[in-house]
């Protein structure tokens, strides 16, 4: 039973992930109609904030220490960060512990301005164009993105540890007398990303600016006949996507340590939520993205691979497929939405 | 009239005779000046570097590159010698390769198979490269090494600690001096049982390729013949990034040690998960629980961060050894880039020089000539102590570290201690091992090629 939670939990925790980034995926392709391959890019761009963050607040001034030797023989450079000199030694190393949440504050206006950057600088110009190319270049520009990444920070994963305080594991069970020891991180993972989901909700739902976008995905001529730039509304919803990504990346760091591929692992699998939960449904989304990774976490079990091996591998596809032929729509698809 | 011996038949029999045997090395010297595939002609030989230079094994690639770089420089007498001056064979003088100028290609591999044999291929047909060396991955490594033997050019390994590569895929143009999944078990197993005790269980997480398979039957057998018990072997994809689904079962398994069969991000991403789960903290069987990852590496460990300390494995080579040639060769790295050389630039500086001095001895470029000066040649000085390229299966033998993640590093390099130095004859076995290929393993004929 406690082994059954424990994978439940891990599906949402992974769940977490591939609902933000299908979520900006679907709001992006409800609001411009575009099949953004480059969305993992920008999930693992959020991710390396926290890694430019880390590394910023480690800038370090060296002092030469005569009594040890660097791997040559000579003598070591010992290096100090200067937030440690600056804000006194215990003060900035609790400054660089709590690097991972204070990169949230550069991610936002980052993400927003790479958004608005790659919308208005290359995407528009694709509008009226096929999806095929679409897909096209928006993924040509995954590649550039995480070869700029890998150029700069290297092939290998970087560690990013969470804050000391959110290290190590709680017993989530212990109230109901199970023995359920859970990552701190991840469930502060957990409860972030329903904090984000409820807010892209909240924003799209109760505020004007919500209401317009929501009536140009339902139909975009009509809101401009009434004299509203819908087009402005729609290039910041892609800038605020951007951030949604960029957001599920930055606190995903501490879970595993970034390197320039990650967005490329996440994007076919959430294109796939994008798909199950249904294009231009952004409940969808969020409800196709927790239940394909609890299934994915079921699949991972000792024992589904060894009555079904392999079953890991395919389960997500396998779903899609049952219920593409069961709903063609996906769970929550609306009437119109990529139909001709 | 005097009377002779001679006749004219025993004249033509012993001329004919004396003109083979007279001949017979001009017969061989032609050969093996020009029957064989890219035989130098000009002032120059190429060699060809065959690393992952994208991918997710670029950054242990460009460290491969940077020490063929190195072995390039110092066989055309360039810089500081490095480990030419320890190498207990003195054939090497500085004038290249037989008094002609290396010069090299590169390849990018990807960490693919099919990528690898075509860059491989390339370097071959249209390069004209002499012999091929490289890479950080079995799959790849024996991938190419077939291209190799087909193709008639000399094969020396990089980075590749499958047993198969000398195993039951060896090839008669193929040569590793990286040790294997066996060595690691072999080596590794008595430290652990020192330190663990005899009566644990363990969990094996095991990527599902080649490396893996033979790594996780190495590392059971070695533990489980000293008494431990292997609870559960669970096969994880290449592509898995977030090991939590595979982690979380351990924790109710009633394993007491999880043993790591990963390597590259496979490595961190798992070991971070294990680590975040609180393994480390978990008593189980009233024994504190362990976590294992039977092949380290320093880039790797560097990925992982605080999580690798305290935790055991073993690795080919350290740049923190004492001997002669590690220091030469640290020196030299160290002086040329900024910073300490890993275990894959190690191996490939060595596999360069060793095939530099294996066709300075055979007097030779051609394949077969420098697969027989390789076989049973037994050197020391490039880092390893005393060590053997065995002729029966083309495995170099030598001793292995076993090493731990540091507790407090003084830098960013300083990431893992040597805890013991395994002698050779600990990590040998029979060329007909099970775990090898059996008695059916066989190298097959050496092939000049052209």
């Amino acid at each position: 039973m406690d082994g059954l939670i424990l994978q439940i939990l891990n599906g949402l925790d992974k769940g977490s992930a591939y609902a933000l980034i299908a979520l900006g995926l679907t709001l992006i392709f409800g609001t411009l109609g575009v099949v953004n391959f480059a969305h993992g890019a920008l999930f693992m761009i959020g991710a390396f904030c926290a890694v430019t963050i880390s590394k910023i607040l480690n800038i370090s001034y060296e002092v030469v220490d005569p009594n040890q030797t660097d791997f040559l023989g000579n003598p070591l450079k010992v290096k100090t960060p200067y937030v440690e000199s600056w804000f006194g030694p215990e003060m900035g190393a609790s400054i660089i512990d709590w690097s991972v949440p204070l990169a949230i504050l550069l991610t936002i206006p980052v993400m927003m301005l790479i958004g608005l950057i790659m919308e208005r600088g290359l995407i528009k110009h694709f509008y009226s164009r096929e999806h095929a190319d679409q897909i096209l270049v928006t993924f040509g520009l995954a590649i550039v993105l995480q070869e700029i990444i890998k150029y700069y920070f290297g092939a290998n994963p970087i560690q990013t540890p969470p804050p000391e305080a959110l290290q190590g594991v709680a017993n989530i069970g212990a109230a109901f007398g199970m023995d359920l020891p859970y990552p701190i991180w991840r469930i502060v993972y957990f409860c972030f990303s329903l904090g984000i989901i409820g807010a892209v909700f909240a924003f799209l739902q109760f505020t004007t600016f919500g209401m317009v976008v929501r009536a140009g995905m339902a139909d975009r001529e009509t809101v401009g006949l009434l004299g509203i730039n819908i087009d402005r509304r729609f290039t910041i919803m892609f800038a605020i996507a951007a951030a949604v990504a960029g957001l599920a990346g930055v606190m995903y760091a501490p879970i595993n340590p970034p390197n320039y591929h990650m967005g490329m692992d996440f994007l076919v699998l959430s294109f796939v939520v994008v798909v199950v939960g249904g294009m231009g449904s952004l409940p969808g989304a969020v409800l196709a993205g927790f239940m394909l990774g609890i299934l994915e976490s079921f699949a991972s079990t000792t024992w589904a691979t060894t009555t079904l091996p392999g079953i890991n591998q395919i389960i997500i596809y396998l779903v899609a497929i049952i219920v593409l032929l069961t709903r063609p729509r996906g769970l929550m698809g609306r009437k119109g939405v990529m139909e001709e | 009239m005097s009377k002779s011996n001679f006749t004219r038949r025993g004249v033509l029999k012993t001329g004919a005779v004396a003109g083979a045997g007279l001949a017979l090395p001009t017969i061989f010297t032609a050969q093996s000046g020009h029957a064989f595939t890219n035989d130098p002609t000009g002032g120059s030989v190429t060699l060809g570097f065959n690393v992952p230079q994208s991918g997710p094994y670029a950054d242990e690639g460009a460290d491969e590159l940077r020490a063929y770089q190195l072995a390039v420089e110092h066989l055309n007498g360039e810089g500081d010698s490095g480990m030419l001056n320890t190498f207990t064979s003195k054939e090497l003088q500085g004038n290249g390769i037989l008094g002609k100028k290396v010069e090299y290609v590169t390849g990018d591999t990807q960490t693919k198979s099919d990528a690898a044999r075509a860059s491989a291929k390339s370097m071959i047909e249209k390069d004209g490269a002499i012999m091929i060396t490289g890479g950080s991955s079995s799959g790849v490594a024996i991938a190419v090494q077939g291209l190799c033997q087909e193709a008639g050019v000399i094969f020396m390994a990089g980075l590749t600690h499958s047993n198969d590569t000398t195993g039951k895929d060896r090839k008669a143009n193929g040569f590793r001096h990286f040790f294997n999944g066996y060595m690691s078990g072999a080596a590794l197993a008595p430290v652990l049982k020192n330190i663990y005790g005899d009566d644990r269980k363990a969990y094996h997480l095991t990527a599902d390729y080649t490396w893996g398979w033979t790594q996780q039957e190495s590392i059971a057998a070695a533990t489980e013949a000293l008494g431990w018990e292997t609870v559960n072997n669970v096969l994880t994809p290449l592509a898995s990034t977030d090991f939590s689904s595979y982690i979380a079962p351990v924790l109710n398994s009633g394993a007491d040690v999880l043993v790591l069969n990963h390597y590259g991000g496979n490595m961190v991403n798992s070991l971070t998960n294990a680590v975040q789960f609180g393994l480390r903290e978990k008593v189980v069987n009233g024994k504190d629980f362990e976590i294992v990852v039977p092949l380290y590496s320093r880039l790797m460990a560097k990925g992982a961060g605080a999580n690798v300390k305290g935790i055991h494995g073993s690795t080919n080579w350290h740049w923190s050894l004492q001997d002669e040639g590690s220091k030469a060769f640290v020196k030299s790295f160290g002086t040329k880039y900024g910073f300490p050389p890993s275990q894959a630039a190690h191996t490939c500086y060595v596999q360069t020089l060793l095939y530099a001095d294996a066709v300075t001895r055979a007097g030779s470029f051609a394949p077969c000539a420098v697969a027989e000066a390789l076989e049973g040649f037994e050197f020391d000085g490039l880092g390893n102590g005393k060590t053997l390229y065995r002729a029966e299966d083309h495995q170099c033998f030598k001793d292995v570290l076993v090493v731990r993640g540091k507790e407090n590093p003084t830098s960013e390099f300083d990431l893992l201690e040597v805890v013991e130095v395994t002698p050779a004859a600990q990590v040998t076995y029979a060329p007909d091992h099970a775990m090898f290929g059996g008695a059916e393993a066989s190298l097959g004929e050496c092939n000049n090629g052209a």
